[in-house]
């Protein structure tokens, strides 16, 4: 039988990839991959503010990744060629909580841990926090669902049937500073775009509407979340990068039996 | 109080909507100043103008998806806009069958989506993925759309760019097919002045502001719509009465 601590890694992972294949859609259809880097790099300043002040540090993520991707947001809503200031916040604010961790004072915090996830070390609490979490945003992404896909098929649509889509799309980015900072500790802030964007790109190989192709991808991200595991405990490799490698591999197969069809 | 039968161009009693004197702005510049119009049950108003005159802005502000820096837009009470957007950009990312497309923003029953398929003439393509629709598809089955809300308003931006003038007239022919059926108001933008002028009760030439009105033949005889278009459209009109008013001289 598996460990507990194996048990609950995959129950993280479950979690997370079951909220993240449908956020992830709207990623891609929305083509917000960037922001999703952005938002997940500043994070390392979220740890490195809990650090100093004390806070847990989920909450230091939480507030960082949340007011990155309203700045975010704000900015690619009002230019497109938002792109430069979105690599500068992303690699800044890196770079910024890297160099504010070495000043801490005292021992210095590993911070492989949360660049490229730890899940072997979840806590049970851990668990709680992430699997609530993901019922959260689940639960925010089937209320707002046909809203959501509206804004983001045709914001004209949208506001013609009375709708607001820049709210719609604030909802989004909320969503994903959530997603992330959970995911922190099960992929690392390096890798979450992956959990994002590789199992929706392989649903869309399979998809004919948009619901389906959230749903294949959930699937998907669900299979990487137990495979992973799986095969990093039975080759003795890292558990984060290993489901995105199984990830990877499903997108390989999804593309290549597409070519051959 | 009886109602009474305004003649086109007048000013309608029971209008669906009506603007009076909007001013619309894009950061400092103003692209639409002191514009008044309104649009009334069962007439087709088509507002022509150049590129950049602020048509589809004015459109927008009737839908509601910019703010109006000065004036009123007055809806009736038992306004239901059905909404046709210039064109819808094509996100091959998203996978949309024209079925699913229809339950856009809202769903709807399949008995309802088929009989609105059937009105515009496409009955068949309710499996297809609307990035692979035509142009012309594309254009009805937006159409189809928009009637689902059982529409007493039609707003058109632009719906026949990209078809070929065959094509165009006879999206135009639905048009007034379903305005005939179902009395609605139909509020279009175009850039195509001889088959749109044709087809309409009532033209708004607009140019930031409202260059001159009226009846198709009035507006394309004023002195400010040949300033902006010129003269040769004139010849093009003249053909396309011709072709059907065979009561015109030869």
């Amino acid at each position: 039988m598996f460990e507990d601590f194996i048990l609950r890694a995959i129950v993280a992972a479950l979690a997370i990839a079951v909220a993240a294949g449908p956020l992830g859609c709207f990623v891609v259809w929305r083509r917000m991959a960037y922001f999703g880097d952005a938002t997940a790099h500043a994070a390392i300043l979220g740890v490195a503010l809990a650090l100093v002040s004390g806070t847990p540090i989920l909450l230091g993520i939480l507030v960082v990744a949340v007011a990155t991707a309203l700045i975010v947001a704000h900015l690619s809503d009002r230019d497109q060629g938002a792109d430069a200031v979105l690599g500068v916040i992303a690699h800044g604010s890196l770079a910024l909580g890297l160099v504010a961790v070495s000043l801490l004072p005292g021992r210095q915090p590993d911070l492989m841990g949360y660049l490229f996830g730890d899940i072997l070390a979840i806590t049970a609490t851990d668990v709680v926090f992430i699997a609530g979490g993901a019922a959260v945003i689940l639960g925010v992404l089937a209320w707002r669902w046909q809203a959501l896909v509206t804004a983001t098929f045709s914001p004209d649509l949208s506001h013609a049937a009375g709708q607001n889509p820049k709210r719609e799309g604030l909802i989004l980015a909320l969503l994903l500073a959530v997603t992330i900072a959970l995911a922190i500790k099960v992929v690392g802030v390096l890798l979450i775009s992956a959990m994002l964007i590789i199992p929706a790109a392989t649903a869309r190989n399979f998809a004919q509407t948009p619901e389906n192709m959230a749903l294949f991808a959930a699937g998907l991200g669900a299979g990487a979340a137990v495979g992973g595991p799986w095969a990093a405990l039975r080759w003795d490799t890292p558990v984060g990068p290993t489901i995105v490698v199984v990830l990877v591999a499903f997108f390989v197969l999804a593309s290549l039996r597409n070519m051959w069809r | 109080m009886p109602r009474l039968s305004s003649p086109r161009g007048m000013m309608a009693l029971d209008a669906l909507i009506s603007l009076k004197k909007i001013s619309v702005r894009h950061g400092t510049k103003t692209v639409l100043d002191n514009v008044t119009l309104d649009v009334a049950a069962g007439e087709i108003v088509t507002i022509v103008g150049p590129n950049g005159s602020g048509k589809s802005t004015l459109l927008k502000s009737i839908i509601g998806a910019l703010p109006t820096a000065a004036g009123t837009i007055r809806r009736s009470e038992d306004l239901r806009i059905g909404y046709v957007p210039q064109k819808v950009a094509i996100n091959n990312a998203l996978p949309l069958t024209v079925r699913r497309f229809l339950d856009m923003p809202r769903r709807v029953g399949s008995p309802q989506a088929l009989d609105a398929l059937n009105r515009v003439g496409a009955g068949d393509l309710g499996k297809t993925q609307v990035a692979h629709l035509s142009g012309g598809q594309l254009q009805r089955v937006l159409l189809a759309r928009a009637l689902l809300d059982a529409p007493n308003l039609l707003i058109l931006d632009e719906a026949t760019q990209g078809l070929d003038q065959q094509g165009s007239a006879q999206f135009y022919a639905l048009i007034d097919t379903l305005r005939r059926d179902t009395g609605c108001g139909v509020l279009m933008v175009s850039h195509e002045l001889h088959v749109v002028m044709a087809a309409s009760d009532r033209v708004i030439c607009l140019n930031g502001h409202v260059c001159c009105h009226g009846a198709p033949e009035q507006v394309a005889s004023a002195p400010e719509y040949r300033a902006l278009f010129g003269r040769g459209t004139q010849g093009a009109l003249a053909l396309y009465r011709h072709d059907h008013n065979h009561s015109h001289e030869h």
